[in-house]
């Protein structure tokens, strides 16, 4: 007597992007806490010291928000006009902002007023930054000059007038105290040593400069600039490494991951891209809702900050351990300890006479229906919400095998308004479902041939029945479109092939590839 | 032509073992049923065929225990006779001949030295009427006995076994046929009539198809085409009838049964679902579920402790108590029609074909019998009649055994063809082969061929399949065996077309280099390296049929058949036909490890098969007339071992044995005359003793025993040749009378090994005398002492004695004889242990 088989699920080839580790680590995060500012947010910055505040500049304003409080925990409004760029000393005292009327204001974080005010640019000053000494200020700006300025004094030390067009964007060494670099709108990258009066490297980027990175050993320089974002190697003079263009608008941000593994991209395309710094390959992608201008990662990556120019600040924080947990722990409930073990331990006797128990075959709660031929329950029971939202391809097999013992029709028949919106709620999710549409089709068919009778009884069914046939006529609508774009391909790759490929009978190389990638478990596209 | 007397054509194996209810001996331990000529008598604990009953000349159509005697047993056929044998034995014991052809038998303990059966009304074979007659033994010490003293019981009867039963104690015999249900009793003389409405309101059809009487109470069940089983009571008035009906089989009972207390009744039908109905409490039912194919007989053994099943596709199943199946017995299973061709695995060189729906069976055709199912579709198998299954269509193996694919496709009317590929890897470790890779749609139209790639050296293997679509697709396994935990799995590698046309079959060539795919009328051949086309051959105006690329010395060579019946043979090198025949080829295929090609011919509706070498213009070998209708499948099995005959016309067999499906079916093959001699020496020598259970381990036990035995023996008789007293012995223990001797095979062997024992110990054995010399009670001690030691002593004390006394008289041999009797039980028991 051979045992029940049980119902054949098919494996279907994972839709969408691959899960790897990386997908896992930034899939991570809670559901983004959003917050209003007043207007774009051009800048954000982190405090280096505990709690990690960090400050959002947003048009006149520069709050500070805490780590887990959705309000600021301090705000800073002495500003005549736009602020930009409010950056944290390292020892997370004292924060410096640029404003668009040229003066350099140094705040203490617990004060309200400027402590200094830094005046001699004369026009907006976009880039502002403390040295590693603590006691100088390095700023850049819209007069095509930066100037380095000493705290205590409130007196400007250097200005150098290399660039040609805007200063947007620097960074300042964090291991030499006389070390920065500048990029500028003429599409130069500057390095600047305080002990000179000129820049010591110049590169060149090619676009106008939005940001600089450089990583925590200052060996390489990351440049965004265009749709670009270029890695120079500083100590080979700066010698071009990689460029990248995985972005299709201006990149606007850049920040590194604290492993310094992985390099953070934002760009007005709406796209945090986050990039592997060994191979420099794109391993995931965040979506947002505007354009973005400004990304920052918290510490140890417990969260993610990035400003919109909607004026949008989006915050997004590390799942704890438990609660990333919580989905398979609660999943995994068993008997407790005790009833487990009971007499898995008991050694026989010599003269125990054993009895052994037949092993009892588990079954999903569909194929024991099945088993006992009740069709109706069993597609009840593969229709239950869990499944039918998570696991469509196991509603799709009941189905199908219903079908395959030719008693799908009674198991369609015979259902309430409820029970009837319920598959015609899972036939609208999924009957355009390429995987799914051999089986749903005949299935839908015989529905509208079981329940032809009852139409126009009931609003809800109704309701879904013409949902359902907008849906259809849009697929056959999308499979007419994907048809012509097939033979304006064709055309294009007939045209492209070289002659000899044409005039050779037989199948060409290209078209073998093209099927082979699918042949493992083909979806076919299929016109209802 | 070449005339070739000593060849011909043989059925081999897979004979049915179902056509007929099986019968169970009174201690349970045999299992008879009624397989083609022959009785053939398994182990119930087993499952292997212990004799099979030769001597009927036609089919065998009944079994039965006689009644007075439960070692002997009953057979008739349709040739006329019945025969009672030994099945113990499997020995015929006597022969009656009755002249009319007997379709089925019955006989009861009431009814002494009577048999009834079932004989066409007309003495011709071909008529429909069916009359029970009941037939007087004679009581006559001779072979053959002449039964002539027929007197009607009843006229008008089917021919079907279970449409007959006695009733309790044998007082009233029931028939049922179409829709009338016949009692006959004896005493009374008179006969009773029930018959059934033909529709009742429902629907039902009323047709009783089976007939089980109660042993014990006046209770006739019978099962009817619409699932319904009736109980009728009080039959033995004509008005006053009764009966109720038991409804749970939702098709047709095709078996039925009561235990032999009467407690129970067994129905079974197509559900395959093994029913017991308590009886007088029929709300009660136990259910057997999953046979595994329709039920068509059931029987119960006389102690009520075994059930057997036999089911449609050639297997009995015994079951004890209706809990558990203990054992199966499963013959070559026939489908209505083997799709997938024959194929030969190359690992286990057991015939492959698709047996039982949606599997494939691997059939030993040396051992003839069922090595496995492979379950391809993994599907619960519905039974129900009208519905459309999965089933297996093509199958290919690669050169090594070591992948297999398969294609399973199902066709439902207004809906699209579902197919499957699927391709298995062997694993060792089960010795079985697992499920790889299932591509499901691999194609957009059906499957029309695939083949493997057949060269044995390749790294990687290759599967091409040729699809109505107009494509052929290459799949392969990607070498790079990828970290993730789930092995590497196949993907296809290049998609071909020509033209837009049909590719119809395809072949790879013995070394793997080249593919020849035939599209219609024309052959490509393409270079699997690189996937270039290297060249079309063409034949017109009709398409090509089948392809096949020569091997060894003939690899230059590439035929193919094409529809207007010629015979192609084209020349690789050359690219231009070599030769071409006009014969309209049904088959054509290619010994895997000769050069010889087997072309089968349809002609005058018969086939004929033509043997020949691509490079040789006259055929090897032809015989008209193989078998009638058309061959279309076909293969070349490899031998175990090579034949050494130097005849030139059947020089082809010497390496591989050509077996062949006919048009219903049965599996024929070529023989030759030699081969056929030296089957009928071995399969006397196969006598097999039955006193111990016939387990694997005791086969391989015994025949290692014997072995040892025979290589004893020989060794013996070389060195013992001078001995005269040895031979004596022997001489002396051939005499005994049989029965007072223990089992020889213990007794031969304990003999012989202490002659051997004594040869080397010779040193001791002359001491061990010399102690014997001085005093009596010491060799007691002794005795004693080697009694609780060891086995090696009491050889010892045997070789010394045949040894030394060099005349023994009668009396003293005598006295061995029982010593050594009283020895071997302790001796047995030490080794058993």
């Amino acid at each position: 007597m051979a045992s029940y088989k049980p119902t054949k699920i098919q494996i279907y080839p994972k839709l969408g992007e691959k899960v790897t580790q990386d997908t896992l680590y930034w899939k991570n995060y809670k559901a983004p806490v959003q917050i209003k500012e007043f207007g774009a947010i051009t800048s954000i910055d982190f405090s280096p010291v505990a709690p990690h505040n960090f400050a959002v500049t947003a048009f006149t304003r520069i709050h500070i928000y805490g780590p887990f409080s959705q309000e600021p925990v301090k705000t800073l409004t002495r500003f005549k006009d736009t602020a930009y760029c409010g950056r944290f000393r390292s020892d997370g005292q004292l924060l410096v902002a640029g404003c668009e009327d040229s003066v350099v204001r140094l705040f203490d974080v617990s004060g309200k007023v400027a402590l200094r005010m830094f005046k001699g640019h004369t026009k907006a000053v976009h880039v502002t930054d403390f040295t590693s000494d603590r006691y100088q200020i390095f700023t850049g700006s819209d007069d095509y000059t930066c100037r380095l300025w000493d705290i205590p004094n409130a007196t400007e030390l250097n200005s150098y007038r290399e660039h040609t067009d805007y200063v947007r964007c620097g960074v300042t060494s964090k291991l030499n105290r006389d070390l920065f670099i500048t990029g500028s709108y003429d599409h130069t990258l500057k390095l600047f040593d305080a002990r000179a009066n000129k820049s010591v490297m110049t590169m060149d980027h090619g676009q106008p400069v939005e940001s600089l990175l450089l990583y925590p050993s200052e060996g390489l320089l990351v440049s965004a600039g265009g749709r670009y974002v270029k890695v120079w190697d500083l100590l080979k003079g700066g010698q071009p490494l990689v460029s990248m263009k995985n972005h299709h608008k201006t990149v606007t941000c850049l920040c590194l991951s604290s492993n310094g593994q992985r390099l953070l991209s934002a760009s007005l395309d709406r796209h945090v891209k986050v990039y592997n710094t060994t191979n420099y390959k794109v391993v995931h992608n965040f979506d947002y809702a505007a354009s973005i201008l400004s990304v920052a990662l918290a510490p140890d990556d417990e969260s993610i900050v990035a400003g919109m120019t909607n004026s949008i600040l989006s915050i997004k924080h590390r799942k704890s351990p438990e609660e990333s947990n919580e989905v398979s722990g609660q999943q995994r409930r068993r008997p407790s300890y005790r009833v487990f073990v009971k007499g898995k331990n008991y050694v026989p006797k010599q003269d125990d006479y054993l009895v052994s128990k037949p092993v009892k075959q588990h079954l999903a709660k569909y194929d024991t229906q099945l088993k006992k031929f009740n069709v109706s329950k069993s597609l009840d029971t593969a229709l239950e919400t869990w499944t039918r939202l998570r696991k469509p391809e196991i509603t799709v097999a009941v189905i199908k095998e219903l079908d395959r013992r030719g008693t799908l029709k009674n198991a369609l028949a015979g259902r309430d308004e409820q029970g009837l919106g319920r598959l015609l709620n899972f036939l609208i999710g999924n009957v355009v479902d390429p995987r799914f549409a051999p089986v749903l089709a005949p299935a839908a068919e015989m529905i509208l041939d079981v329940y032809r009778q009852v139409i126009g009884q009931s609003p809800l069914v109704d309701r879904q029945l013409l949902r359902l046939q907008d849906l259809l006529e849009r697929e056959i609508d999308y499979q007419q479109d994907l048809v012509e774009v097939l033979g304006m391909l064709d055309t294009l790759f007939a045209s492209s092939l070289p002659r000899m490929e044409v005039a050779r009978p037989g199948a060409s190389r290209a078209n073998g590839l093209a099927q082979g990638e699918a042949g493992a478990s083909r979806p076919q596209l299929q016109a209802t | 032509m070449v005339e070739h007397g000593d060849i011909r054509v043989v059925h081999r194996g897979g004979s049915k073992i179902n056509y007929r209810e099986p019968v169970v001996t009174n201690d349970s331990r045999f299992l008879l049923c009624a397989s083609g000529e022959r009785v053939k008598v398994f182990s119930t604990s087993t499952e292997e065929c212990v004799h099979e009953l030769r001597g009927h000349t036609d089919l065998v159509t009944g079994v039965l225990l006689r009644p007075s005697n439960h070692l002997q047993v009953y057979s008739s056929s349709v040739d006329g006779t019945v025969r009672l044998w030994d099945f113990t034995d499997g020995i015929l014991i006597k022969t009656y001949v009755i002249g009319y052809p007997v379709y089925s038998f019955y006989a009861s303990a009431n009814h002494g030295g009577v048999l009834f059966i079932v004989t066409p009304t007309q003495s011709d074979k071909r008529s429909e009427l069916f009359q029970l007659v009941a037939v007087d033994l004679p009581q006559s010490g001779d072979q053959q006995v002449e039964a002539r003293e027929l007197s009607a019981v009843l006229s008008d009867v089917s021919c079907i076994p279970a449409t007959i039963g006695f009733g309790r104690g044998g007082e009233y015999i029931a028939s049922a046929k179409g829709l009338d249900l016949v009692v006959y009793f004896f005493k009374k003389g008179k006969s009773y009539r029930f018959p059934l409405k033909e529709d009742n309101k429902k629907g039902g059809k009323n047709t009783f198809l089976c007939i089980a009487c109660h042993p014990k109470d006046d209770c006739i069940a019978t099962g009817h085409e619409d699932g319904k089983i009736r109980l009728w009571r009080n039959f033995n008035h004509k008005k006053e009838y009764t009966y109720s009906t038991l409804h749970w089989h939702h098709n047709a009972v095709s078996a039925m049964c009561f235990t032999p207390e009467g407690t129970n009744l067994l129905s079974g039908g197509l559900e395959s679902v093994l029913v017991q109905w308590r009886y007088n409490q029929e709300s009660q039912r136990d259910f057997l579920p999953r046979l595994g194919s329709a039920i068509k007989h059931i029987a119960v053994s006389p102690d009520g402790a075994l059930f057997c099943t036999s089911h449609s596709d050639n297997k009995i199943t015994i079951i004890q108590s209706c809990v558990k199946v203990s054992a199966v017995i499963q013959g070559l299973v026939k489908g209505e029609s083997v799709t997938t061709d024959l194929m030969v695995d190359p690992r286990s060189k057991s015939l492959v074909l698709n047996g039982k729906p949606g599997h494939l069976q691997f059939y030993s055709l040396q051992r003839d019998k069922l090595l496995y199912n492979l379950d391809i579709v993994q599907q619960e198998y519905i039974h129900e009649s009208g519905l459309e299954q999965f089933e297996v269509v093509k199958v290919a193996f690669d050169a090594s055994g070591n992948w297999m694919a398969t294609v399973e496709e199902r066709k439902q009317k207004d809906a699209e063809l579902e197919f499957n590929l699927k391709l298995w890897a062997f694993d060792e470790q089960t010795q079985s082969f697992v499920l790889n890779t299932t591509v499901s749609a691999p194609h957009e139209a059906r499957i029309t061929a695939m083949c493997f790639c057949q060269a044995t050296d390749s790294q990687t293997t290759m599967l091409v399949s040729a699809s109505k679509d107009g494509h052929f697709k290459a799949w392969q396994l990607p070498r790079s065996a990828r970290a993730e935990d789930e092995g590497p799995s196949w993907s296809c590698d290049f998609v071909g077309d020509y033209h837009g046309l049909v590719p119809e079959c395809c072949c790879f060539s013995a070394d793997g280099s080249l593919l020849a795919v035939s599209f219609q009328e024309v052959v490509t051949v393409w270079s699997p390296a690189s996937w270039e086309l290297l060249t079309t051959l063409s034949q017109p105006p009709k398409a090509v049929r089948d392809l096949c690329f020569g091997r060894l010395s003939c690899s230059k060579y590439l035929l193919g058949t094409t529809d207007n019946n010629l015979l192609c043979c084209w020349n690789l090198l050359t690219c231009s036909l070599e030769w071409s025949t006009s014969m309209d080829v049904s088959l054509l295929l290619i010994d895997p490890l000769t050069e010889n090609m087997a072309a089968f011919c349809y002609q005058d509706g018969s086939s004929d098969l033509f043997v020949f070498k691509p490079s040789e213009p006259r055929p090897v070998f032809s015989l008209k007339a193989v078998c009638s209708g058309k061959v279309t499948q076909a293969v070349f099995a490899p031998r175990e071992e090579m034949l050494e005959s130097c005849e030139e016309s059947s020089q082809w067999l010497n390496r591989s044995q050509l077996y062949f499906l006919t048009q219903y079916t049965d599996l024929m093959t070529f023989t030759t005359k030699a081969e056929e001699d030296r089957l009928m020496a071995t399969s006397k020598q196969l006598v097999i003793d039955d006193s111990v259970a016939r387990t694997p381990f005791y086969l391989l036990l015994g025949k290692h025993r014997k072995q040892e035995n025979q290589d004893s023996l020989s060794s013996l008789s070389a060195e013992m040749m001078p001995v005269p007293q040895g031979s004596v012995a022997i001489k002396e223990l051939l005499q005994t009378p049989a029965h007072v001797l223990p089992s020889t095979s213990f007794l031969c062997s304990m003999f012989v090994q202490s002659l051997l024992v004594s040869v080397t110990d010779g040193r001791e054995e002359s001491k061990h005398a010399e102690e014997e010399m001085e005093s009596e009670k010491e060799e007691e001690d002794s005795e004693g002492e080697m009694e609780s030691s060891t086995t090696r002593p009491e050889p010892v004390s045997l070789g010394s004695q045949s040894a030394e006394s060099a005349a023994l008289t009668k009396a003293q041999l005598r006295e061995l004889r029982r010593v050594k009797k009283l020895d071997h039980g302790w001796l047995t028991g030490l080794l058993l242990s």
